[in-house]
């Protein structure tokens, strides 16, 4: 008896509700579904997906660090064909809108993978991760770098209708004039944020904790940054914001809401207890029931400064 | 797979620093087997955030139980656990050890803490196989001897036993081990497993080795726990999900 309207638009693309499963936190859906039921998210996304597959980083790929983690795991990943034959055979079984992060070291490889991922119909959109903080070539130069991003973007927004959604990293100076040359060039959404460059030592050996040296910071440590980014981008472009960073509860959910996201991403709160993507949607429902909010949408971007 | 709020029985310091948990489980006591783990949340609050990882120590009726040291807050946490208090639970996860197989004595091999699968392997086996346990450790400080059998121990400053490590306590015993049927289960730090592996291999002696492996959910999703694996360099195996017990040959410790 919901009278409760929990759906949100990202460009073209109908999201039962705000919650989506975060890139990295929920592989490609087989392992997460014996917890959740994938049929009441609002969507899920892939693992960052390349060309060809990668094996990742060399152990130790995480650290615990405090209220938060650290992880170098290098964008593992089965490579696009694999993709294509193996895991979206079993995402099918879902009425769950599949959107496929893709990353890669090239312009041209985003391209060749946004092409070759495009023609399958699962696919309702793409997350193009510029931001991913531990591998040495691409990712984060990409992120941080202006033009590069708004050639992706351009040029991958080229190959697809389907909605395309940046990953922005944290660590620039200016979070929204890259949401600018996001939009600028064609993007539907930015998703904010990736991980923030972190380390830990050994205080012992000396050596960093991590075989990578860094690793990407996530999980409650890094909420109240996230919000400010996303509250940013929504103050200064006009451009659809997916919040990620540290989401442990729906309360975090509606935060992310009222400082602009129209979606939100649960991301390490999956590894703690991957029930609670489901949880948090009811109880999202009950909070909106319960201060008489029709649409949850009506939240986005509600704060009062 | 399970999640379960388990019900904290006891918590039992079996000697210095080396906690035993006593947890009242009948879904996981039920199903879980030796060598398999569990991932356990030991507070609500984001601090310590990740579950920590234990393999099952033992089972006993509707219970079974944790061994570990205090080694930071969550393990501070989980010793200080009173009867009444509770522990969110993930699991069985991972892939245990294989007692079914070809042999008839049973040769535990364990480093320090890497005793803790042991007592439910042993329970398991008693009756039906002989069983040898070999112990290692630094001191006698370390040498944990809770419900083992048949013990032999070395220690690296001599206090206890054979002076030097397990490894070579094994050498000492080759000519014993050559002569039966034999398997070896194992667990204990990365040195004590890669000695081990190389000695496994020069002596063509079966065993299977419980690994360890920093990790976040436990179950395969964070990508967290890479192991090399013999068969092939273009992908890694996950500690979770193909081991954490693996036959020691097939991987690179």
């Amino acid at each position: 008896m919901s009278t409760v309207d929990l759906s949100v638009n990202i460009g073209s693309l109908k999201l039962r509700n705000p919650i989506l499963l975060a890139s990295g936190t929920v592989g490609y859906g087989n392992e997460i579904s014996e917890f959740t039921d994938l049929n009441k998210i609002g969507g899920i996304i892939t693992k960052s997906l390349s060309l060809k597959p990668r094996k990742g980083n060399p152990p130790q790929r995480i650290v615990e660090t405090p209220a938060g983690m650290l992880n170098a795991i290098g964008l593992t990943n089965v490579g696009v064909e694999v993709f294509l034959k193996e895991k979206i055979p079993f995402l099918k079984q879902y009425d769950v809108p599949i959107i496929c992060n893709i990353a890669a070291s090239t312009i041209e490889e985003y391209v060749e993978c946004t092409k070759i991922l495009t023609s399958e119909e699962t696919i309702k959109a793409f997350e193009i991760n510029v931001s991913c903080p531990n591998v040495t070539e691409g990712g984060l130069e990409f992120g941080n770098n202006i033009k590069a991003l708004s050639i992706i973007t351009e040029k991958v927004r080229a190959e697809t209708d389907k909605p395309i959604i940046i990953k922005l990293s944290p660590n620039v100076s200016y979070i929204a004039t890259f949401a600018k040359a996001a939009k600028e060039n064609g993007a539907d959404a930015v998703t904010a944020i990736n991980t923030l460059v972190g380390t830990s030592f050994d205080i012992f050996t000396r050596r960093p904790k991590i075989h990578n040296i860094t690793g990407g910071l996530s999980g409650p440590a890094i909420k109240p940054i996230a919000l400010a980014k996303v509250l940013d981008i929504s103050r200064n472009v006009d451009i659809q914001i997916i919040g990620s960073g540290g989401v442990m509860d729906w309360k975090d959910v509606v935060e992310f809401m009222i400082a602009g996201a129209t979606a939100v991403q649960i991301g390490t709160l999956n590894f703690i207890d991957p029930e609670a993507a489901g949880k948090i949607i009811d109880q999202l429902e009950t909070f909106c029931v319960s201060n008489k909010i029709k649409k949850i949408s009506e939240l986005t971007a509600s704060y009062k400064l | 797979m399970l999640i379960v709020k388990a019900d904290v029985e006891q918590s039992i310091e079996l000697d210095h620093n080396i906690y035993l948990l006593k947890i009242h489980c009948p879904q996981i006591a039920a199903i879980i087997k030796p060598g398999e783990f569990l991932n356990v949340r030991v507070t609500e609050s984001v601090y310590p955030l990740l579950r920590r990882p234990f393999s099952v120590c033992d089972v006993e009726n509707d219970y079974f139980y944790l061994m570990f040291n205090i080694l930071g807050q969550g393990t501070s946490i989980l010793a200080h656990k009173v009867k009444g208090s509770t522990i969110d639970v993930l699991g069985p996860l991972g892939k245990g050890f294989n007692l079914i197989d070809n042999y008839e004595t049973a040769v535990i091999v364990a480093g320090g803490l890497g005793a803790a699968p042991f007592p439910y392997l042993t329970r398991m086996l008693n009756n039906k196989k002989e069983i040898l346990t070999f112990i290692g450790g630094r001191t006698h400080r370390d040498i944990i001897k809770y419900k083992m059998q048949n013990l032999k121990i070395a220690t690296d400053d001599g206090s206890e036993g054979l002076k030097g490590n397990v490894v070579d306590l094994l050498g000492e015993n080759l000519e014993i081990l050559k002569s039966k049927k034999i398997k070896i289960f194992a667990c204990g730090p990365t040195l004590m497993l890669r000695a081990l592996r190389k000695f496994c291999i020069e002596h063509d002696l079966n065993c299977e080795a419980s690994t360890e492996c920093a990790m976040a959910c436990g179950f395969g999703i964070c990508q967290g726990c890479p192991i090399e694996s013999v068969r092939t360099s273009d992908s890694y195996l996950l500690v979770c999900k193909d081991g954490p017990v693996f036959n020691i040959k097939d991987v690179v410790i």
